[in-house]
């Protein structure tokens, strides 16, 4: 029997400004294992990009090698799409930003593509300051060659084979903090709630946004014993604070009635709203952020949310000071002037 | 909300929204399937337990199911469940050995009073149980209107003379040509039980001025189509104006045609879209160029010198107040002349027992109407029974057999001296699981996106010449399979398990028609509001987990939901399977 999903959709959905409806956001049906984590990123990425009101031919999305990179074919079909080499995603995609400035760039990629074989290439794209959101989707293991331990594998984890992993364990997202990455987020499959705003926020951040996203892995890494299971992750989760993203200052309605939330305006006028659990809270300040960070660590928790966040910062593009126009755009007249041109700078130098 | 009682028989009926919407609750899913497996005498046979009449009601049925069907809601059309059960009947082979037989006596009579489909019903499901059952009708057949009324042009006789057949000859003993006249005499004579089908026999009149002068080109509609029914009427004038909105005026005017009408109209008082007719059957009449013109209510008849010139009408408009209450007010325009040979008036009928008795005990109210029990059917005199249009005025013929079938349980009960309401057997269920293997369901769980599929219907030049040929021509077995394909099995149910789920929201996930949630619990109407889609269908049920792990429920609104099976399929823990709901209503006797 082949395995096909329907085209009807609920008659009451309705199309975002830009005429879209959420259907228009989806991709091939998945062919990862039933109840993997990953599914749940993916419905969240079409879902953010529904609500944003993109319209799918702006996104360009890039992965590496594993079960994590596979998930582009399954979200955002209308999209561009470039699934790498294993760990060799963000250079693509740097590659593809310089190029073309115009396009809203999203990689994904697994903590094995991250972690290890890429390790140096997430570092190096931190630096660069690469406007792009970045989602890792860690399951503490190489799904996709079934289920060895990851470099996010946590010491004393269990595998599903019963081995405990005797490695220390790389936190990408106090690497990425460390490495002065504009935005860090570290979220759940699980929870959509806090998840969708996120990415939603990312995308718009003009600078390197990323999001670790524990992604539990069903087949390999969901026993007794692992850390990155649904029963662990949600029995030591803790939330920075609850939050709603709000592009433009549309008003919204949530579910809960909060106090009054503190607000941090993004360039374009976006407001990204805070609960405050906790009223010492700053996203925007750095240290207190890492000093969270390892307390959570230390305690056994595994703190989600938004963790950092720079509202104003230079990508790429600025720190380069490139052309306002893509430089996939200009044509031989714009890169070769001639030597009219030629003579008016030696004349400036002269 | 409390979680879901799934063990209540109803709450996955109800899922199965034709079979819930047929009053005979026919297993429509599961004969459609066995209709795209081409076998077509186990489709027939499961109707025939059901409805008794599947090749008419294939042809003929007013199918509430179809504004049920799911189908009708996730695109534009549902399923042709009506013209599916044709296909299982026109391509039914012999079936005589798989049917029940006349049971060893068992020593209780049982009149019928009325051959149509409630008291037929009655007689197939208590002979099996060796009952003595005499049977009257007034005509020479049995049948009812289904044989006096529908025209043979939507329901040739030998597809009616084989399913009346089906039922006599399971031993009953058929009095035809004897109009009951005195229920005190059939009370009289030894029965131990009474069952009353006869109908809704009266068409009404219209006493307008100019009626009585008009004499024989005046004709009732019933009483018309019957006459033309059984020969007695072979032609009618050329003009002729139908009066009325209704179905019998459908079949009258298209009667019409065929017997030598030329410019036939249909006049209703009231607007179009209030005509109470079927759709179809609207449509039926306007393509053999028969208009219908609405908003003109008659005022007189016009006769000189003894002869039916023609009508007169007034002209309304229909004005709604702010309750949506109607009513019809001249617009001021003068009346209208339309000329006519002859004119019939099809605008209703009435139940009338001149023949029962009114001081047996039998209570009959407004209308004639007789006060029964709408669960047993039973009169205030304990052994009579009456079901189909004589209990609760004009309906169907599905209706009917719906009656016939409750009707029966209680004949055998008050036979066997039990209580009617206590003893009353309780509907089977049964819920299979369906997975044969990974991506493997025992049924074709792909939603295919294809159209309605029309009915081809035979050309009008030669129907309007006779009136005996059928105009529709049903489906052939290649377009059966594609129509039954469209069938979403919403049988087959999407069943739950709590204490399985590990909440890791694969199924929200998938699922095409957004139906699951995974939310806090609460009360429904804000439960309804919370879903990703809101339900907005209150017709349809929730179906809500017992708490999870993280303290929220699962909630599914059943409204739009492909049963797809992609749930099911998605769930690494199988929280979510798929099983089969088979819902039967009980008889008093085993039929299959
Ligand atoms: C013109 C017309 C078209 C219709 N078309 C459809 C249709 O397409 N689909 C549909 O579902 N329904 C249709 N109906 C309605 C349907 O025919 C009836 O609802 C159904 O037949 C009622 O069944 P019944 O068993 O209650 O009684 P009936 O079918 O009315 O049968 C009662 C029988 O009892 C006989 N009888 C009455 N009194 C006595 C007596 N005292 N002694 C002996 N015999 C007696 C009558 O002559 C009749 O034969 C139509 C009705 C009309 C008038
Ligand atoms: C250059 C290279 N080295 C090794 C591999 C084998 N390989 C494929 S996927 C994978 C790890 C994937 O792990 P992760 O990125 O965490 O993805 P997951 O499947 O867990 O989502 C490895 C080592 C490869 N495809 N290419
Ligand atoms: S192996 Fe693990 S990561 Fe890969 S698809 Fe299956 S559950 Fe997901
Ligand atoms: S789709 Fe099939 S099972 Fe569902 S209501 Fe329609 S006919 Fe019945
Ligand atoms: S069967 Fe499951 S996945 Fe398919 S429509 Fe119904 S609830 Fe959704
Ligand atoms: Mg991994």
């Amino acid at each position: 029997m082949t395995f096909v999903k329907p085209t009807f959709r609920h008659p009451a959905l309705t199309k975002n400004a830009v005429g879209f409806t959420k259907a228009d956001y989806e991709g091939a049906l998945s062919t990862l294992c039933a109840g993997c984590g990953h599914d749940s990123i993916s419905a969240s990425i079409v879902q953010a990009c529904y609500e944003l009101d993109i319209e799918p031919h702006r996104v360009a999305k890039f992965s590496g090698i594993g079960c994590s990179s596979k998930t582009p074919t399954y979200f955002l079909g209308n999209s561009h799409g470039f699934n790498t080499v294993h760990g060799r995603m963000p250079s693509v995609t740097t590659g593809a930003n310089l190029a073309n400035k115009d396009l809203i760039y999203l990689g994904v990629s697994g903590d094995g593509d991250s972690a290890s074989i890429g390790l140096g290439q997430f570092c190096h794209v931190i630096r660069r300051n690469l406007n792009m959101t970045y989602i890792v989707m860690n399951n503490g293991c190489y799904g996709l060659t079934k289920g060895q331990d990851s470099a996010t594998a946590d010491r004393g984890s269990i595998n599903k084979s019963g081995v405990e992993n005797r490695f220390q364990s790389i936190d990408l997202a106090a690497l990425a903090l460390e490495l002065g990455a504009s935005f860090v987020a570290r979220s759940f499959s699980g929870d959509k709630g806090q998840l969708i705003p996120l990415i939603k926020a990312a995308l718009l951040h003009p600078g390197f946004a990323f999001i670790d996203v524990i992604s539990p892995c069903v087949t390999f890494n969901n026993n007794d014993g692992s850390t990155k299971s649904y029963d662990f992750v949600r029995d030591h989760i803790d939330a920075t604070s609850p939050l709603d993203f709000v592009p433009e200052e549309d008003e919204i309605t949530l579910e809960y009635d909060p106090e009054k939330p503190a607000e941090v305006k993004l360039h374009d006028g976006s407001i990204l709203n805070f609960y405050k659990l906790n009223p010492l809270w700053d996203p925007t300040d750095r240290n207190l952020s890492v000093e969270r960070m390892n307390k959570a660590r230390q305690e056994g928790h595994i703190l989600t949310g938004l963790l950092y966040l720079e509202p104003s910062t230079s990508d790429l593009h600025k720190t380069l000071q490139t052309t306002a126009k893509p430089l996939n755009t200009l044509k031989e007249d714009d890169l070769c002037p001639g030597s009219q041109a030629l003579d008016k700078i030696n004349q400036g130098l002269r | 909300m409390k979680p879901t009682n799934t063990n209540d028989p109803e709450y996955f009926h109800k899922v199965v929204d034709c079979q819930y919407a047929c009053p005979a609750h026919t297993p429509v899913p599961e004969y459609i399937r066995l209709i795209a497996a081409g076998k077509y005498d186990e489709a027939y046979l499961i109707n025939w337990e059901s409805n008794v009449f599947p090749g008419v009601l294939g042809r003929t049925c007013d199918r509430p199911c179809e504004p049920a069907c799911r189908r009708g809601r996730v695109e534009e059309q549902p399923v042709a469940i009506c013209r599916l059960k044709r296909v299982a009947a026109d391509n039914k082979g012999d079936l005589s050995s798989r049917m029940p037989k006349a049971g060893k006596s068992n020593g209780k009579k049982i009149a019928l009073i009325g051959g149509g489909p409630a008291s037929l019903t009655v007689a197939r499901d208590l002979a099996p149980l060796g009952y003595e059952i005499h049977l009257f009708d007034e005509w020479s057949k049995a049948g009812g209107m289904m044989r006096t009324q529908i025209p043979n042009f939507r329901l040739p006789e030998s597809v009616l003379d084989e399913e009346v057949g089906f039922v006599t000859s399971l031993g009953i003993h058929t009095h035809f040509n004897h109009y009951v006249s005195s229920m005190k005499t059939v009370l009289d004579s030894g029965y131990d039980a009474v069952f009353v089908g006869t109908g809704a026999p009266k068409g009404r009149d219209l006493e307008l001025p100019g009626r009585a002068d008009a004499g024989k080109n005046i004709h009732i509609g019933v009483e018309f189509l019957a006459n033309v029914a059984f020969g007695h009427i072979n032609k009618i004038g050329e003009k002729v104006i139908i009066l009325g909105g209704g179905n019998t005026a459908m079949d009258c005017c298209r009667t019409s045609r065929r017997l030598g009408g030329k410019d036939v109209k249909v006049i209703v008082r009231s607007p179009f879209s209030d005509m109470k007719a079927s759709p179809w059957e609207i449509e039926d009449a306007q393509s053999e160029d028969i208009p219908i013109i609405n908003n003109m209510p008659p005022k007189s008849f016009v006769v000189e010198g003894g002869k039916l010139k023609g009508m007169i009408f007034e002209k309304v408009k229909a004005v709604y107040d702010e309750k949506g209450k109607r009513s019809l007010v001249p617009t001021g325009e003068p009346d209208e002349f339309v000329e006519a040979d002859d004119v019939i008036i099809a605008v209703g009928q009435d139940n009338a027992f001149p023949w029962i008795e009114r001081d047996l005990g039998i209570t009959l109210g407004k209308w004639e109407l007789p006060a029964v029990n709408e669960v047993t059917f039973q009169s205030t005199l304990p052994k009579v029974f009456f079901g189909g249009d004589a209990a609760l005025g004009p309906k169907n013929i599905i209706t009917s057999v719906a009656h016939g079938h409750q009707a029966a349980i209680s004949i055998d009960l008050f036979c066997n001296g039990k209580d009617l309401v206590k003893d009353r057997p309780a509907p089977t269920t049964n819920l299979f699981q369906q997975k044969m293997g990974i991506h493997e369901w025992s049924y074709d769980s792909q939603v295919v996106n294809d159209l309605r599929y029309k009915v081809p219907h035979q050309k009008k030049e030669i129907t309007l010449k006779n009136l005996k040929t059928e105009v529709e021509l049903g489906f052939d077995q290649q377009t059966a399979f594609k129509e039954a394909q469209r069938c979403l099995n919403c049988d087959v149910q999407t069943v739950f398990t709590a204490d399985l789920c590990i909440e890791c929201d694969a199924c929200m996930d998938i699922c095409p028609t957004s139906c699951i949630t995974f939310t806090g619990n609460d009360e429904e109407d804000a439960l309804r509001k919370k879903l990703i889609v809101p339900a907005e269908n209150p017709t349809q049920d929730l179906y809500v987990s017992s708490e999870l792990k993280t303290s929220r429920v699962m909630v599914k609104d059943e409204d739009v939901c492909l049963h797809c099976g992609l749930c099911a399929e998605r769930c690494p823990t199988s929280a979510w399977d798929m099983q089969k709901f088979m819902y039967g209503v009980t008889k008093p006797a085993k039929i299959l």
